[in-house]
């Protein structure tokens, strides 16, 4: 992603590091990878390893963490350029400035209480989805999709908006992610999490 | 038959005596084998992972000899567990009320992944920046 790769030029040697993470196939990101020209950690996460640790339910997700290795903001769902921003209103500019700021002087940095109150919550349901999604992949990647299929479907039943799992599987069930069963799943309303950092009525203050 | 668990993230393979499926159709693990690949072994004083016990009240339910009830296993840690008999593979992942302790924690929880060129790289080793996690998607 090249705004992250210049963010990472104009900021690295202030001690930050931006690491991407593509919820995919490798084959589905390779291209776009090596045409980044990514010079930061740029990682495949096929088995969805981080969605669970992080639970992560949308894409793009973001996080910041301190040098400590706490987290100090969490999900964000912000986007790097404006390319869709007339489907989800958000504008990327005031959002790089706030990680320079946070990456210069701490700022936009959120409290525990505040970090918590904004994480979105996992149930069982989404704890078993996760489970089921795992054995989906496993028996996938082993070059069994019929035997796979049943585990990916259990998976979206029990997590109906988490979108790794339900728009995240439909390149690998033979689907597409932007044809008609996307947009349906857009009707059913996705989840939303609780932070929205930056929408074009609310831009950060000075110093936030 | 193997057996294949998927164990939060680990791949571990059992033979046909390490696990198998009992006259119920259930999958059951040897206490050696859970002991030596899952982590857990079964005491006296419930099941056992070093120092931490969980109590057992209902033994019998768990276990039948040497045998453990895999997914009875995953009700006592109040973790989830999905077995495909036929497929051959298994799973137990991440309870709700872990999940919940680690992210309410704000410990980034450490992770593992290859780039392009399949080097390994975790987060803990950017330990002393700031680091800002993106995770996107082609889809």
């Amino acid at each position: 992603m090249p705004v992250w790769q210049a963010l990472y030029e104009e900021l690295g040697s202030e001690g930050f590091v931006p690491i991407t993470v593509a919820l995919d196939r490798t084959e589905d990101v390779r291209s776009y990878i090596e045409a980044s020209g990514a010079t930061h950690p740029s990682l495949i996460d096929e088995s969805h390893r981080t969605a669970e640790l992080f639970h992560i339910v949308n894409v793009p997700t973001l996080i910041w963490i301190d040098e400590a290795g706490m987290i100090c903001r969490p999900h964000d769902s912000q986007y790097a350029t404006d390319t869709f921003t007339a489907f989800h209103k958000k504008l990327s500019g005031p959002y790089l400035d706030m990680i320079r700021a946070w990456v210069r002087t701490g700022a936009g940095a959120m409290t525990p209480e505040e970090i918590r109150a904004h994480q979105p919550t996992p149930d069982d349901d989404a704890q078993l989805a996760r489970v089921e999604r795992a054995v989906a992949w496993h028996l996938l990647s082993d070059g069994r999709a019929d035997t796979a299929e049943p585990h990916f479907a259990r998976a979206c039943e029990l997590a109906p908006k988490d979108w790794t799992i339900q728009r995240g599987s439909m390149p690998l069930r033979g689907g597409n992610p932007f044809g008609p069963e996307f947009f349906a799943l857009a009707e059913q309303g996705k989840f939303d999490y609780a932070l929205e950092a930056i929408t074009p009525t609310h831009a950060p203050e000075e110093g936030e | 038959m193997e057996f294949t668990i998927l164990d939060d993230g680990r791949t571990t393979s059992f033979s046909a005596d390490e696990a198998h499926l009992n006259q119920s159709g259930r999958l059951a693990i040897r206490a050696a084998a859970l002991d030596e690949k899952l982590g857990w072994s079964f005491k006296p004083q419930g099941l056992c992972q070093g120092d931490l016990c969980i109590p057992v009240s209902d033994r019998a339910g768990l276990a039948d000899g040497d045998d453990i009830d895999f997914a009875r296993f995953g009700e006592l840690l109040g973790r989830p567990t999905v077995v495909d008999s036929a497929a051959g593979v298994a799973a137990i992942g991440r309870g709700t009320s872990s999940q919940l302790a680690t992210m309410t924690s704000l410990e980034a929880p450490d992770f593992e992944l290859p780039d392009l060129a399949g080097v390994q790289h975790t987060l803990s080793a950017h330990r002393g920046k700031k680091v800002l996690l993106i995770a996107y998607a082609s889809w």
